[in-house]
């Protein structure tokens, strides 16, 4: 008989080991899934992992893994400060979108004024946005005791409309012919979040994600909010007695988790989208959940974790085109990593032991 | 604008068309919530309900497959969660957002063959001299037998919660897992079961959406309904009856946005859309104070340690 043995600390080896099982585990079942759609499994899994990074049109996608990585770890690393302490925002969408559409708006209204200081003003509107956006649930939380995830999620689809809204009518281009959608930032030399570096996908986002990645590992390991942070989601009364204010966590976390986000979808509407439109959205806030769970919430992890989440976005497309694999295989592809992700997880936090059954 | 076209008799009709996929998601909800599981994969289970319900109906010609296959559907769906939470005792949050994320891919996946189609139509009731009433005989005894299922199912777990046996114990297992376990109840079985459940009405809450209320299959055409079951569930401080009403609120305001973007009301047409939203949240935020009916041992794991 099978029996589980609960650890008194979790395995630090399982820990590390299972998003690494859990991509292979994912690897084999996806496989599986495309042979039952039709498709030969060995070249769908080449085309999506290996043709992006090595592949005959490498230099193409390589600088696409930096442009679909950065939002992902951009919104994650947030995400992983309230993950970690039990307090779940999972309206990182809704957060995307509002910190595009501020700072979109911001930018719009200088247009065609050029000045150097656009951009930063541009930056610092797409974060209060979505600073704003996530300090809703976060209030009604601290003030109400309302329920964060119900909240944040509602959010998410009146951002939607909101999105509808702004590109068919406040920020609507009126040089654009009645198509929906703004003004292309992409043509407004002061707004535009262009490559660094010619060429190689590398925009002001991934410099901010990559920061990000660093700020978030030195406040969860040398900084009192990072160890209030931890605490709270590992021993809530242990927390409650080392004089942590669940309050503030609460705000702080939601606050920079909806701050990222928002940074995200101004990049992204000032980059390489150029436009508010309405699917300017495509499911980075929720992706983004699974990136954060798949890096184990740990910074570097998230970083690790972001790239091959791109990997499988960018991989995706090309089996797309060439294999005719439909897109939302690749949706289940990733939620199947997730699955795996936290079912193998038991072997973390317990001991799986072969023992027979003692007949009494 | 023109509001007089709004028929108040048709509004109410169709209100309770709108309520019943909320109403049958969050009962189901309801009964896995009293047996301390956080299931937030609500969403994910109608969606799949919704699409195999689809197929099932396109493919057989009968909205009555559709509807078992759709409940089928979302019970075997919710397995996923049970392997996640009650074999590897994963955290129930993560887990709920798992169901959500692959089922809406899944579906996605599974509808491609059947988007603007449309389905075999379900017979109304129709009680001669009852449903010719006026008034009366259209809200009443006017409708498809899944929204009376819909009611009639409230009133079960209604019954079952508050006078049997089975219901106390599934309440038992809610509040206090280790008291139940020491009394001798299988709290992992029993909470299986309570998961199946809501899987199943979850999914016929899905079919509901897709066969009856729209009726037709298109991607992630749940549009947070699942989300606002799990809402509805808190405003009802997990009362049946106060589900129902609870229900029908939300069918109300959706169903008054749409009549008045028919109507052409001044208020663009995504400030009414979002209104449902925006209403859930208020609710949410009024009835949040109370939270002393919440089942105790809600959203925590159970592993007998011996």
């Amino acid at each position: 008989m099978i029996r589980l043995e609960k650890r008194p600390q979790p395995s630090r080896a399982w820990s590390l080991a299972t998003p690494l099982v859990a991509v292979l585990a994912t690897m084999l079942f996806g496989g599986l899934l495309f042979a039952v759609l039709g498709k030969d499994p060995v070249e769908a899994i080449r085309t999506i992992f290996w043709d992006p990074l090595f592949g005959e049109y490498a230099f193409y996608f390589r600088p696409q893994l930096l442009v679909k990585g950065a939002p992902l770890v951009l919104i994650a690393i947030g995400l992983s400060l309230g993950f970690k302490a039990g307090i779940w925002n999972i309206g990182a969408e809704g957060q995307y979108i509002m910190g595009a559409i501020v700072g979109a708006a911001v930018g719009l209204a200088f247009y065609p004024y050029e000045a150097w200081y656009i951009f930063p003003l541009m930056v610092i509107a797409g974060a209060l946005g979505g600073w704003a956006w996530a300090m809703i649930p976060a209030f009604l939380k601290v003030r109400f005791g309302t329920n964060e995830i119900l909240v944040s999620l509602m959010l998410v689809y009146i951002a939607e409309q909101l999105l509808a809204s702004a590109s068919l009518r406040f920020l609507k281009n009126p040089e654009g012919m009645g198509f929906p959608g703004s003004r292309n930032l992409q043509s407004y030399e002061s707004a535009f979040n262009a490559d660094l570096i010619e060429g190689t996908g590398m925009h002001w986002g991934v410099v901010a994600a990559l920061i990000a990645v660093i700020f978030a590992y030195v406040l969860l390991t040398r900084h009192m909010i990072g160890f209030h942070i931890r605490l709270t989601g590992e021993a809530p009364r242990a927390a409650k007695f080392a004089g942590v204010k669940p309050a503030r966590l609460i705000l702080l976390c939601l606050g920079i988790s909806g701050a990222l986000a928002g940074l995200a979808g101004l990049f992204e509407v000032s980059g390489p989208a150029g436009q508010v439109s309405i699917d300017f959205n495509v499911g980075y806030g929720f992706t983004a959940i699974i990136v954060a769970f798949l890096g184990r919430l740990h910074p570097f992890g998230i970083l690790l974790a972001g790239g091959l989440m791109a990997l499988t976005y960018i991989g995706g497309d090309i089996a797309q085109s060439n294999l005719g694999l439909p897109a939302a295989a690749i949706q289940v592809f990733q939620g199947m990593l997730l699955f795996f992700l936290l079912a193998l997880d038991l072997l973390t936090n317990f001991r799986v032991t072969l023992r027979k059954v003692e007949v009494a | 604008m023109d509001l007089s076209a709004i028929n108040p008799v048709l509004l109410i009709a169709s209100l309770m068309v709108a309520a019943t996929p909320i109403l049958l998601a969050a009962i189901g909800e309801l009964v896995v919530e009293k047996s301390g599981v956080l299931n937030l994969g609500v969403e994910g289970m109608m969606i799949i309900g919704a699409v195999s319900g689809f197929a099932t109906a396109v493919e057989s010609g009968s909205p009555w497959l559709g509807f078992i296959a759709s409940a089928l559907a979302g019970a075997v769906f919710s397995l996923l969660f049970v392997l996640l939470t009650q074999v590897a005792k994963a955290n129930q949050v993560a887990s709920g957002l798992a169901l959500t994320l692959s089922g809406l891919g899944l579906s996605a996946l599974l509808g491609q063959s059947y988007v603007g189609i449309k389905p075999p139509q379900m017979g109304m009731l129709d009680i001669p001299l009852l449903t010719d009433l006026p008034v009366v005989g259209p809200i009443l005894f006017g409708h498809d037998p899944i929204l009376y299922l819909g009611l009639a199912l409230t009133a079960a777990v209604w019954a079952l919660l508050k006078f049997t046996r089975a219901g106390l114990i599934l309440r038992a297992v809610g509040e206090n897992h280790e008291a139940a376990h020491a009394l001798g109840y299988k709290v992992i079985r029993i909470r299986v079961l309570a998961i199946m459940f809501g899987g199943a009405c979850a999914g016929l809450g899905g079919a509901y959406i897709s066969l009856i209320r729209v009726p037709q299959w298109t991607e992630g055409m749940t549009a947070g309904v699942g989300w606002i079951a799990l809402a509805l569930v808190v405003f009802a401080s997990w009362k049946p009856w106060r589900a129902l009403l609870g229900a029908y609120l939300f069918g109300g305001v959706t169903v008054v946005q749409l009549n008045l973007q028919a109507a052409g009301v001044a208020i663009p047409v995504e400030y009414l859309a979002m209104s449902p939203y925006v209403i859930t949240i208020v609710v949410l935020v009024i009835l949040s104070a109370d939270k002393s009916s919440a089942p105790a041992a809600l959203g925590r794991n159970f592993h007998a340690s011996r």
